[in-house]
């Protein structure tokens, strides 16, 4: 295979630190990806000679920031092959696209008696936007059950829907147990209701190539740090139907009539949802990040990606007494499990030591702990820099676990 | 009965017998293993410390003038850790436990457990406690 994974692994500087005295493993890209070196010089040649306020002034740089911002954003919305690049809009990141959504849709689109879908999978911020709403609007969250192998029931998601249904908001890829949901299939059966579909795909987008106009769905909500990017960015893709006919999120409705000088700018797409100086050097990074996929083929690393995933939980299911949480079909990249009986928080704290970094707790998905009827688990989560020998030491510095617990 | 600060060194020279994390962690472990159970009536969600993503009970009662404390948790190495915590604050006076600065913890190279993000909570544990020495120096001067 044309993929040289110890060439890659020099594009991300912090991977070739020793933690503890070992070779750092990063296995917790579920929380957050490293940088490569491009993402991280574009921020800084950004601030130092780039930097300006965007879409404000008349000066040279602020007209090439601002240049750079929108081509930023047009790159971004091909990425995903959204139909107007005015339909993304810049977030700080998932948790707020879904809560761009929850405020500015629900406040317009949901009314009292509908019923909002979730399922039992989601991630707190796919969870507790949507119930606050419903307590605000009276509504009611409706939650798609999943089976033993952390699978969505689909029988079930199509009873709960109805004509009262204001919106179905589901992740792409599960956090906690790496399930791929159907999405393709639960957007079309919401669609022939006339239901849209938000889609959290903080975990999808950067293990394969996501097409908006393909999928068809109304919105799907991403977070660059995720996907090799910075921090404290993200975008939020949304049908311009919806978007056009949502109100502000941050400035709030009544405000933007009274600063009447600044209406047009708010007013429109997708302007109307970026109150405020915009993280500039994020979005610029961001896009560094998108090329840097790009380049590398998502074809190819999705492929690496998909043996290394096979490879790393075939090791661990020969580890006896060792239990996988999550064992849907279609599953990808997320690896969540249980040593015997010991606590994860004791075999995480084990692990770090070996200068491992896995993640462990119920990864913002209390719900779905409680339907497995587990404190939390130990997740390790790959992507492409990561390899067989890394999968390698981890099933080692598990043996250990074992072995000073058991 | 000993002071805070003799079982603190007491604590620190054991740990010094340790030259690398594994025998450390063994130790607490051990520790872990070891801590007297905390009575099963105690052991209810009011007793538990939040803030910790291993569960910790934690319950004091007052005699003699001594805070007495016993604890449990879900997590062993979290075990070890209140264990010590037990050794130096139960059976000691309230002000003793106010103002004990817990030099140990550092010396004994578990300062990474008090960080704040840290999840096992040993800060929330530390708080708890010598809450509870305050709640019952204050019940004590006001009678
Ligand atoms: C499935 C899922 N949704 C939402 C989020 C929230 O993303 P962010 O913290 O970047 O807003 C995460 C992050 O862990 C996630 O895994």
């Amino acid at each position: 295979m044309n993929f040289d994974v110890n060439k890659i692994r020099k594009d991300f500087p912090i991977l070739s630190q020793k933690i503890y005295g070992n070779p750092l493993v990063y296995l917790d890209n579920a929380a957050s990806t490293q940088k490569p070196a491009i993402v991280i010089d574009t921020i800084s040649k950004y601030y130092s000679g780039q930097n300006s306020n965007v879409h404000r002034g008349v000066h040279y740089l602020s007209m090439m920031a601002t240049e750079a911002f929108e081509n930023a954003r047009k790159n971004i919305a091909d990425f995903i092959n959204a139909e107007n690049s005015n339909e993304l809009i810049f977030t700080s990141g998932t948790t707020e696209s879904i809560n761009l959504v929850a405020h500015s849709f629900g406040r317009k689109f949901i009314s009292e008696g509908d019923n909002i879908i979730i399922s039992t999978m989601e991630h707190h911020s796919n969870i507790v936007p949507w119930q606050i709403l419903c307590e605000e609007k009276n509504a009611k969250l409706s939650v798609i059950p999943i089976n033993e192998e952390g699978e969505i029931d689909f029988e079930a998601f199509g009873k709960r829907l109805n004509e009262k249904t204001g919106l179905v908001a589901i992740t792409h890829v599960s956090n906690a147990l790496g399930t791929v949901n159907p999405i393709k299939k639960i957007i079309d059966l919401a669609h022939s209701f006339d239901v849209p579909v938000l889609i959290d795909g903080a975990q999808g987008i950067s293990h394969f190539k996501v097409d908006v106009s393909e999928l068809d769905c109304d919105f799907y909500c991403f977070s660059a740090h995720k996907m090799f990017g910075p921090m404290g960015i993200g975008a939020l893709y949304g049908k311009e139907k919806y978007l056009e006919k949502m109100l502000p999120y941050k400035a709030g409705g009544e405000m933007i009539e009274k600063v009447t000088f600044e209406k047009t700018t708010f007013n429109k797409l997708p302007f109307k949802f970026e109150a405020g100086t915009p993280n500039v050097a994020g979005v610029l990074g961001f896009n560094a990040a998108i090329n840097y996929l790009k380049e590398l083929s998502i074809e190819k690393t999705s492929a690496y990606e998909s043996e290394l995933f096979k490879y790393a939980t075939i090791a661990l299911q020969e580890i006896e007494g060792l239990r996988i949480i999550g064992t849907a079909k279609e599953k990808i990249s997320i690896i969540s499990f249980l040593i015997g009986d010991i606590h994860p928080f004791d075999a995480g704290t084990i692990i770090d030591k070996t200068g491992i970094a896995v993640r462990t707790g119920h990864h913002c998905a209390e719900p779905l702990m409680d339907r497995f009827q587990i404190p939390g688990t130990i997740r390790a989560s790959f992507v492409f820099y990561n390899t067989k020998e890394e999968v390698d030491s981890l099933v080692k510095s598990i043996i250990m676990v074992k072995n000073m617990f058991e | 009965m000993m002071k805070i600060k003799e079982i603190e060194s007491q604590i620190v020279e054991e740990f010094d017998n340790f030259d690398d994390w594994m025998d450390k962690y063994t130790y607490l472990i051990e520790m872990g293993k070891s801590l007297p159970l905390i009575e099963n009536e105690f052991k209810i969600d009011n007793n538990l410390i939040s803030g910790c993503q291993s569960k910790v009970w934690l319950h004091a009662s007052y005699e003699n003038g001594k805070v007495i404390f016993t604890a449990d948790s879900d997590a062993i190495i979290t075990k070890g850790i209140i264990n010590l915590l037990i050794r130096i604050f139960s059976n000691q006076a309230p002000d003793d436990i106010i103002n004990a600065d817990l030099n140990f913890i550092s010396e004994i190279g578990l300062q990474e457990h008090l960080s704040p993000t840290r999840s096992n909570g040993l800060l929330s544990m530390i708080k708890q406690m010598k809450l509870y020495a305050l709640v019952f120096k204050t019940k004590m001067q006001n009678q």
